[in-house]
């Protein structure tokens, strides 16, 4: 990374024709990498879509135990922050240094509130005994069924969780070097790509949602 | 390809489009529509994810060679979950004697 600076001609790598050539082929790499993100939460997907053709009606029931109030706003929060990680990227492009050092710290306070929403859920698990293992208690009929429901809840939300985490690791990264003065409206790849992740984790987030909490809202 | 900059008043409107499918997909659950349930929410979280990808992620504005890509890696996941339950929703069918 050594390259990276802020004049036109120091940003471009020697291998490239043009700075151009450079984002776009960078920008392809990253959406070859989420790509292969898509397939790695895929397997999850599917494990789900599998358990849950077999047991729809114990899903359904079990579902009820998430609470929908936090769930939501979790989805309200990570799409916030989506949209601020949009503003912060037009702020790059257009070369407004401290809006840009602004929104992207708000990015990462609406991430930071949905992990902690998060991990508030995980502890009212913990002490309603639904984590799986050998103190999970639900009452019958459908004990199996919740274990499996809440094994791949913890283990599609705990993923995510995983994500959120590494995304605000890497949006603290990004605003040291916005701050340096590194991104101008000419060189500003690394806002861009950091953008696309966040924004994908937001993608898988609003699948997770209606799969885990709204499945069986009509039941009541 | 020269970089395309979306407005912010393109960014707000899908944020709002956004906060108002969230709130229909919650509503919507609370009701009983059978079967339809499922397929309703599916379609809604289609729909956000198609605008977060187009507007948010700028693949509206992309070279076309990253739209294929994208589209590849998603018929790569649909060959994975059709060929999984192809398996998973035929095996009843099977009569041993």
């Amino acid at each position: 990374m050594a390259a990276i600076q802020t004049a036109e001609y120091s940003a471009q790598a020697h291998q490239f024709d043009s700075l151009e050539q450079q984002t776009d082929a960078a920008t392809l790499g990253m959406w070859v990498f989420l790509v292969t993100e898509v397939m790695f939460f895929g397997g999850l997907f599917t494990s789900y879509i599998v358990y849950r053709s077999l047991h729809s009606f114990a899903f359904a029931e079990v579902s009820r135990q998430l609470d929908i109030v936090l769930g939501t706003t979790n989805t309200v929060i990570l799409i916030w922050s989506s949209f601020t990680m949009a503003i912060a990227v037009y702020c790059a492009q257009t070369g407004m240094r401290r809006l840009n050092i602004a929104f992207l710290v708000l990015t990462i306070l609406l991430g930071l509130a949905f992990i902690g929403i998060k991990f508030y859920e995980y502890y009212q698990k913990f002490v309603e005994h639904l984590v799986p293992g050998p103190s999970f208690s639900f009452s019958a009929p459908f004990t199996k069924e919740a274990e499996m429901f809440f094994t791949l809840y913890f283990a599609m939300t705990g993923l995510h969780a995983v994500h959120m985490i590494v995304g605000v690791g890497l949006l603290s990264w990004l605003i040291i070097f916005a701050a340096r003065g590194r991104f101008t409206p000419v060189y500003h790849s690394p806002v861009e790509l950091i953008g696309l992740y966040w924004h994908f984790v937001d993608i898988i987030w609003i699948f997770l949602y209606p799969l885990l909490y709204l499945v069986g809202r009509h039941l009541e | 390809m020269a970089e395309h900059i979306v407005p912010i008043r393109i960014y707000s409107i899908i944020f709002a489009a956004l906060l108002a499918l969230t709130a229909a997909t919650c509503a919507i659950s609370f009701l009983n529509l059978g079967r339809m349930n499922a397929v309703v929410a599916l379609v809604i979280a289609f729909v956000k994810a198609l605008l977060v990808a187009l507007f948010f992620m700028h693949l509206r504005y992309s070279p076309r060679l990253m739209q294929i890509v994208i589209i590849a890696g998603l018929f790569w996941l649909g060959i994975m979950i059709a060929l999984t339950m192809t398996d998973f929703l035929t095996r009843g069918w099977l009569t041993y004697r």
